[in-house]
């Protein structure tokens, strides 16, 4: 099934005009600024297709800012999203590219905070549904609708394990779990969608493994703020 | 979920004597293992959005972003207020508040996606209008909301609830259905006469395109959803009355399905066809991208 409960048919409350240019585009962008793990300085964000044509009209730039703001779909702040964004002290730019992407609805982020510099990869594919597809050029599949845990690490053996035992152990279910390799060896990331949010000392459990550079937490719940993580 | 097809809707409401209101409401109480208090409650929000809309497309002005559209909502519920509509009352005053929710929409006002953005004002239309003339309190309308989410949870995996798959028919249409099923059990039509009600509902939106002028979500969408309100009016009266969809609702989905496939990309969101490719339909997209660049080049 496509369509997996009743809240994906009536749902969300979001700011118009469109579910798939406005609502997905800002939960596109809060996953965006949840890998980074903070608000940027700086972000630039490249639309393909439908939104590279169209953006303007449904607001779709308005809704990115939001959601590097953090501000969920129907937040009253969206239209206005430049000024706040300029409040505080985020700089924004656009720009539009013509080649293919991965389905119409396409924006690639580049975001800066201080020295760190993020790549996100995502579509827009419906009803405000999202598939973001890369994370720092590392394949993934994430839909956002689950809390997702992003580790980044290198490519050992008894690295998977390890993280795999410390869910089990916190009784965190895994529902889906994606992993993807620079090369054998190299930095390796490990994206885990899990049905119930993971609690502060078991991500400080899984920073202490061996082998491992960081941790984030993806969280698109209402009003959830992963910066802290 | 137990069900994925309409007819067995019906069959489960028949066996444990239930109504699709509540038939859903246990079933994603079960799916995602929340409290029926917090699934009641997400909806109830949901329906308060769905009032402000209405409120704020009555009492204030709606500019779209673009400025092509904005203000039906209200004009017409003042030719209504001076009598002698051609619709009849009940159906004026649904189109009314399906053109202020949609407006709402499309100047950047807070909505409820049922089951997308663009089809937004079709199922508040028919319910607030409804529930005004029939006395009805909130905890009903939200069981309505329930039963119209069923009904769209069968067509959006059967077929599809986006303009950009399936045409128009599949976004206005599934709202369409959706307000129709659910308008039965509001006034206490039994299951299957709201399944009936979704599959005559449907027949009269197969084949419609999705053709906005610009690509936004105005022109024709604004005005599809007020007419959309009518038609779901209108499917539920058949249904009530006992007239059925002789060509079984499922099978209306799956030929939405057939019909939307076959459609041309031109004519599915893309702006490259219908409306939005008449000679007004050209000039109006025209005249804003000038204003885009010249805006573009101010700043």
């Amino acid at each position: 099934m496509r369509f997996k409960d009743v809240f994906s048919i009536i749902g969300p409350a979001m700011t118009g005009p469109s579910s798939s240019h406005t609502a997905g585009a800002v939960r596109l962008a809060r996953v965006a600024r949840h890998w980074l793990g903070a608000q940027p300085d700086r972000a630039r964000m490249t639309l393909y297709g439908s939104f590279a044509d169209t953006y303007k009209g449904h607001g779709t730039d308005l809704a990115l800012i939001a959601g590097l703001l953090n501000y969920d779909t129907d937040d009253h702040r969206i239209p206005d999203a430049e000024q706040w964004a300029e409040q505080a002290g985020m700089t924004v730019e656009f720009a539009v590219n013509g080649l293919p992407a991965p389905h119409p609805n396409t924006v690639r982020f580049e975001l800066w905070k201080g020295e760190d510099q993020r790549t996100l990869l995502g579509s827009s594919i419906g009803g405000g549904s999202i598939h973001v597809q890369q994370l720092n050029e590392f394949r993934v599949n994430l839909t956002g609708e689950l809390p997702t845990l992003v580790l980044l690490h290198s490519d050992k053996p008894g690295t998977l394990g390890a993280i795999t035992s410390a869910l089990g152990a916190a009784h965190i279910n895994i529902a889906y779990m994606h992993v993807d390799r620079k090369g054998r060896d190299g930095e390796a990331l490990t994206a885990i969608e899990t049905d119930s949010s993971a609690p502060a000392e078991l991500i400080a459990e899984l920073r202490s493994l061996p082998h491992m550079y960081e941790i984030k937490m993806i969280n698109l719940k209402k009003g959830a703020e992963s910066d802290a993580v | 979920m137990r069900f994925s097809h309409l007819h067995e809707i019906s069959a489960l409401c028949a066996e444990e004597s239930t109504t699709i209101g509540r038939l859903m409401i246990q079933e994603q109480v079960q799916e995602t293992n929340t409290t029926e208090e917090e699934i009641f409650r997400q909806m109830s929000d949901y329906y308060e959005v769905m009032k402000e809309a209405v409120h704020r497309g009555q009492t204030q002005d709606t500019v779209s972003r673009s400025g092509l559209t904005g203000g039906d909502g209200k004009r017409l519920a003042e030719y209504l207020r001076a009598g002698e509509t051609c619709s009849g009352d009940a159906s004026a005053l649904a189109m009314a508040y399906a053109l202020s929710v949609s407006e709402v929409n499309a100047s950047m006002g807070r909505i409820v996606a049922t089951p997308t953005a663009g089809s937004c004002g079709v199922i508040p239309g028919v319910f607030i209008s409804a529930q005004e003339r029939f006395g009805w309190d909130d905890e009903h309308m939200v069981h309505g909301l329930f039963a119209a989410g069923a009904i769209g949870y069968v067509i959006a995996n059967n077929s599809f609830i986006s303009g950009a798959e399936g045409g128009c028919q599949a976004e206005i249409g599934s709202a369409i259905g959706m307000a129709a099923g659910a308008m039965v059990e509001l006034r206490g039509g039994t299951p299957e006469q709201a399944v009936h009600a979704v599959g005559l509902a449907l027949k009269n939106t197969l084949g419609l395109i999705c053709d906005p002028v610009a690509g936004l979500v105005e022109i024709p969408c604004i005005v599809r959803n007020g007419l959309g309100a009518v038609t779901a009016l209108a499917a539920a009266d058949m249904a009530l009355a006992g007239v059925r969809s002789a060509i079984p609702s499922d099978e209306v989905i799956d030929v939405m399905l057939e019909v939307g496939s076959a459609m041309p990309s031109k004519h599915r969101e893309t702006a490259k066809g219908g409306l939005a490719q008449t000679p007004t339909g050209k000039r109006l997209t025209e005249s804003l991208t000038r204003n885009t660049s010249i805006k573009k080049n101010k700043s």
